[in-house]
């Protein structure tokens, strides 16, 4: 038993904003009230933190199998509970692709075995993700995959994304696209723009995402299935989405953190840890989903936390692969950039990390995201003031590929509470 | 560095009166200064030079050539002068080919930028015969170099700079002594 | 002033104040060209690393030339060298190359921003000899003296540029350089080569698509190198670009007298720029390459005479 004491509750589902305390027994919540006592639990003290329901993760890769000098799922799940998250959902481009149910069920059984919070596999729409024929969806949905991607990839082709969205609606899971027209992006680096001309590097252009969005919102109205769009990073696309959503088509969407952060004006002297797909944008774009994501068309928070080795990143800017670290800077630069400054509230910010992912991933998942009796007891307690600075040496990945080390925060994650345990706690 | 004025070692008339003295020897131990041209070495140099040619031709003597050297290229203690080195351009009008060149500066130390100037002298031709004229003999030599015409030899200490002032550079006309101070 | 340069990375960062102090810096440079005797000992026991990851011939040459006149050594690779075709990384490259104890290196590279990148990896000064599609520093400064000297002044000149300038690192630093100096800007070209994004690369950029019009009124015409390796994009007909893009003698005439023609080399007769204006007493083409050989010895000795910093 587990007695969260002292705390401030805030709870989406229930619009609850109170100071309450949560016991917790055998991986479930046990009671939300005011006052409990319970002699024979351990105590957690909460004064002065926030306690949410248990993030969760929409997207990150963990590397394994495959590319375990990377990450690993034990390294990948440290970080992510320094990180506040209780359930990460991993990409399926490992090495093999996650294209079958063995590779599924390796995955979730080494997470069973030594993973710090929980991991929910992504499984590939086709096989190698090469674009060609459907994956084993159907087994992989049996041995655990919550959802399918073929990211690091767009789906290759309409047709293709059409038949997999079919055959999903049957199986009621989500498809992820990682949205973008490899035609206008081909050799590209960084986005197109009065930057990119001035670094002399290969831009991307914003409708290289937005094409790809507007494929997929007209499959999903004509299919009339669930379409989540990766990691989106500009206002076309984010235009898309909400009219989309304004006419009852089932569309969703997640923005990272560096996206409503950066632009592509701090990218500093070709430093390759500001190098990722989608690259970052304008200023514009930046505002743009800021103001998506308090008003509503922004759906959630996701990471796609890539870890690289340093020597994979310590290359020519061109050269080197796209991607950065994530998990653990995630909820402070929320704090920072959203909630600070009055861009969205408290309660929103949450929801963008818990309740939000949650409806994408399907109602079974959200149904069990709240801090109510008989819910699953995973929650995630942070600070909002405590002031700290964030070091990529102490980061719990394995690798260090961030553009925030040393940036300063104010409130980051306390404790993270997976299944009634304590994952992790500062 | 902070320095102290310890004398004044020239007037302005005194450098005008040595000048002249200057001039006249010239023309006399080069037997009428005939194939003599000028050198004058960056900075100070150069205008020392250019009143040399001007009191010889004001006496009756020939117009000599006057030609401007700038050393920076030649040293060999580059990187102890500045941290940022200034070449400008040196301009010698004339062929250095059998020449009489007469290198001209204000004051004769250590002897190494009159090793540079030579240097410099011998990219541009093979004059015939170089001689040393300066304003100031400080001694403390570390080349074997000797000047055959000076203005005035002064012992100095090792701490001790003679700072020349003329008006072309400095606005005002007088030698001194100065001494470093801790 | 700054107290001495320690990497020359671009133009971008250089203020017009030092801009000028290096082209002053490389006149004495382009007299001791006309010496009899035109090597000089002001380097000596310096070595030069030239690391040329992208080919190049006119620009190695340059370099090489003005290290050995300033007295100093070179150590020379090439990108056909097998240690790059065996997949050894840049860093690992330029690091084996440092522990050879150079006093710089001067780079040129397919990738903007690789010298950049290797700047933070080694103590010893970095000089840009031209990255990717991002700058060639040396050629700016090499035109810039080029200018001055034909037209006596930098001052709001008005420079047209004709050719591939989205791929043009020529192009690029150029505008950063004049730019500082209130040059007013018309680049032409096919509109794919001339996007519009180039107008944000300083002020008073203009883009025109008619050669002819591109011409009035121009102070200094450069011409760009063609690409040919990018006419396989789907851009343009190597018919259609000399129809509307090459510099012929009838259009200069449409150009002031006293303009100057100047090409960052090597030159494609008969593609970019007829032979007879290639040849005529407009072109400053052989100007350039003298004096790319002053810039570069001004620089180096700026860069290399300068004691390290403790």
């Amino acid at each position: 038993m587990l007695l969260i004491k002292n705390g401030r509750v805030i709870d989406p589902a229930s619009r609850t904003d109170a100071q309450l305390d949560v016991l917790l027994e055998g991986g479930t919540i046990r009671d939300v009230a005011a006052g409990i006592v319970a002699r024979d639990a351990a105590v957690f003290d909460a004064t002065g933190l926030i306690v949410a329901p248990g993030f969760i993760d929409l997207h990150c890769h963990l590397r394994e199998p495959g590319e375990e000098f990377k990450e690993t799922i034990e390294s990948g799940t440290r970080a992510a509970a320094r990180g506040g998250f209780t359930a990460v959902c991993c990409m399926p481009n490992t090495k093999p692709v996650n294209d079958n149910a063995a590779v599924t069920r390796s995955i979730v059984e080494r997470a069973a075995a030594v993973g710090s919070v929980r991991v929910w596999p992504i499984g590939a729409v086709t096989l190698g993700s090469k674009g060609e024929a459907l994956a084993e969806i159907a087994a992989m949905r049996r041995a655990g995959i919550v959802a399918v991607s073929d990211d690091g990839r767009p789906v290759a082709t309409a047709k293709l994304l059409r038949s997999a969205m079919e055959f999903c609606r049957e199986l009621q899971l989500t498809v992820i696209d990682h949205c973008e027209d490899t035609s206008l992006s081909a050799g590209g680096v960084m986005r197109e723009g009065p930057t990119s001309i001035r670094m002399g590097l290969h831009g991307i252009p914003a409708c290289a995402e937005s094409l790809a969005v507007a494929r997929g919102v007209q499959i999903a109205e004509l299919t009339g299935w669930k379409f989540h769009v990766a990691h989106l990073s500009c206002r076309e696309s984010l235009d898309l989405v909400r009219r989309a959503k304004q006419k009852g088509v089932p569309v969703s969407c997640e923005v990272t953190p560096h996206h409503f952060t950066l632009t592509d004006e701090h990218i500093r002297e070709y430093d390759t840890h500001f190098k990722m797909n989608p690259p970052l944008a304008s200023r514009e774009d930046r505002d743009a989903l800021i103001e998506g994501l308090a008003e509503g068309t922004v759906d959630c928070i996701a990471t796609d936390h890539a870890p690289h080795d340093a020597a994979s990143k310590q290359v020519e800017f061109d050269k080197a692969p796209f991607g950065i670290t994530g998990f653990e800077t995630a909820l402070p630069l929320a704090l920072r950039e959203l909630v600070h400054p009055g861009r969205i509230s408290l309660m929103r910010m949450i929801e963008l990390f818990t309740t939000g992912p949650a409806r994408v991933l399907g109602p079974h998942v959200e149904q069990s995201r709240r801090i109510a009796k008989g819910c699953v007891a995973d929650l995630t307690l942070f600070s909002t003031d405590r002031d700290w600075t964030f070091r990529a040496a102490d980061s719990a990945s394995k690798s260090k590929n961030t553009p925030f080390d040393g940036e300063k925060f104010r409130g980051g994650p306390a404790a993270t509470i997976v299944g009634g345990e304590i994952a992790w706690k500062a | 560095m902070k320095v102290v004025e310890k004398s004044q070692l020239m007037s302005a008339t005194e450098i005008d009166r040595t000048l002249h003295r200057l001039a006249s020897e010239i023309v006399e131990r080069t037997g009428g200064a005939k194939d003599v041209a000028f050198v004058g070495i960056r900075r100070r140099g150069v205008p020392i030079s250019q009143r040399l040619a001007a009191a010889v031709a004001a006496s009756g003597g020939p117009k000599i050539p006057v030609g401007i050297l700038d050393i920076t290229l030649y040293r060999d203690d580059l990187s102890t002068v500045a941290p940022q080195p200034v070449v400008q351009s040196s301009d010698i009008p004339f062929d250095v080919d059998g020449r009489v060149i007469i290198l001209v500066d204000d004051v004769l130390y250590t002897g190494r930028t009159i090793r540079a100037a030579m240097n410099g002298l011998f990219d541009l031709g093979r004059p015939r015969r170089i001689q040393l004229c300066v304003l100031i003999d400080r001694g403390h030599r570390e080349l074997p170099i000797e000047a055959s015409f000076v203005g005035r030899n002064v012992q100095t200490t090792d701490t001790e700079i003679i700072e020349v002032r003329l008006n072309e550079i400095d606005h005002e006309e007088r030698v001194m002594l100065v001494d470093r101070v801790a | 002033m700054n107290p001495g340069f320690h990497d020359l990375l671009g133009i971008e960062p250089l203020t017009a104040p030092e801009i000028a102090f290096l082209l002053d810096q490389s006149q004495p440079f382009q007299e001791i060209q006309r010496h009899p005797l035109k090597k000089l000992a002001t380097l000596r026991g310096k070595t030069v690393c030239l690391a040329f990851f992208e080919n190049s011939t006119r620009t190695r040459i340059s370099f090489t030339t003005a290290a050995s006149r300033l007295g100093a050594d070179t150590m020379n690779l090439q990108a056909e060298s097998s240690s790059l075709k065996k997949g050894e990384s840049l860093l690992d490259t330029v690091r084996t190359l440092d522990a050879m104890k150079p006093d710089c290196i001067v780079m040129r590279h397919a990738s903007s921003g690789a010298p950049h990148f290797v700047a933070r990896h080694l103590e010893i000064p970095v000089i840009n000899a031209g990255d990717g599609t991002h700058e060639h520093p040396t050629q700016a400064l090499l035109d810039a003296l080029t200018i001055r000297d034909r037209r006596g002044s930098l001052e709001n000149l008005r420079i047209t540029m004709i050719g591939d300038i989205l791929h043009s690192r020529v192009a690029r630093s150029n505008i950063h350089l004049l730019g500082r100096f209130g040059a007013h800007f018309t680049l032409c070209g096919p509109p794919q080569w001339v996007p519009r994004e180039l107008e944000t690369l300083a002020p008073n950029v203009r883009r025109v698509f008619a050669i002819e019009e591109a011409l009035k009124d121009a102070d200094v015409v450069m011409v760009l190198r063609v690409q040919t390796e990018r006419l396989h994009e789907p851009a343009l007909s190597v018919e259609d670009y000399i129809l509307l893009y090459q510099l012929t003698p009838e259009r200069m005439k449409l150009a002031p007298p006293q303009a100057i023609v100047m090409h960052p080399g090597p030159m494609i007769r008969g593609l970019e720029i007829d032979p007879a204006v290639a040849d005529g007493p407009q072109s400053c083409v052989l100007e350039q390459v003298t004096n790319g050989l002053a810039v570069r010895m001004a620089l180096l000795f700026q860069v290399m005479s300068i004691a390290p910093p403790s």
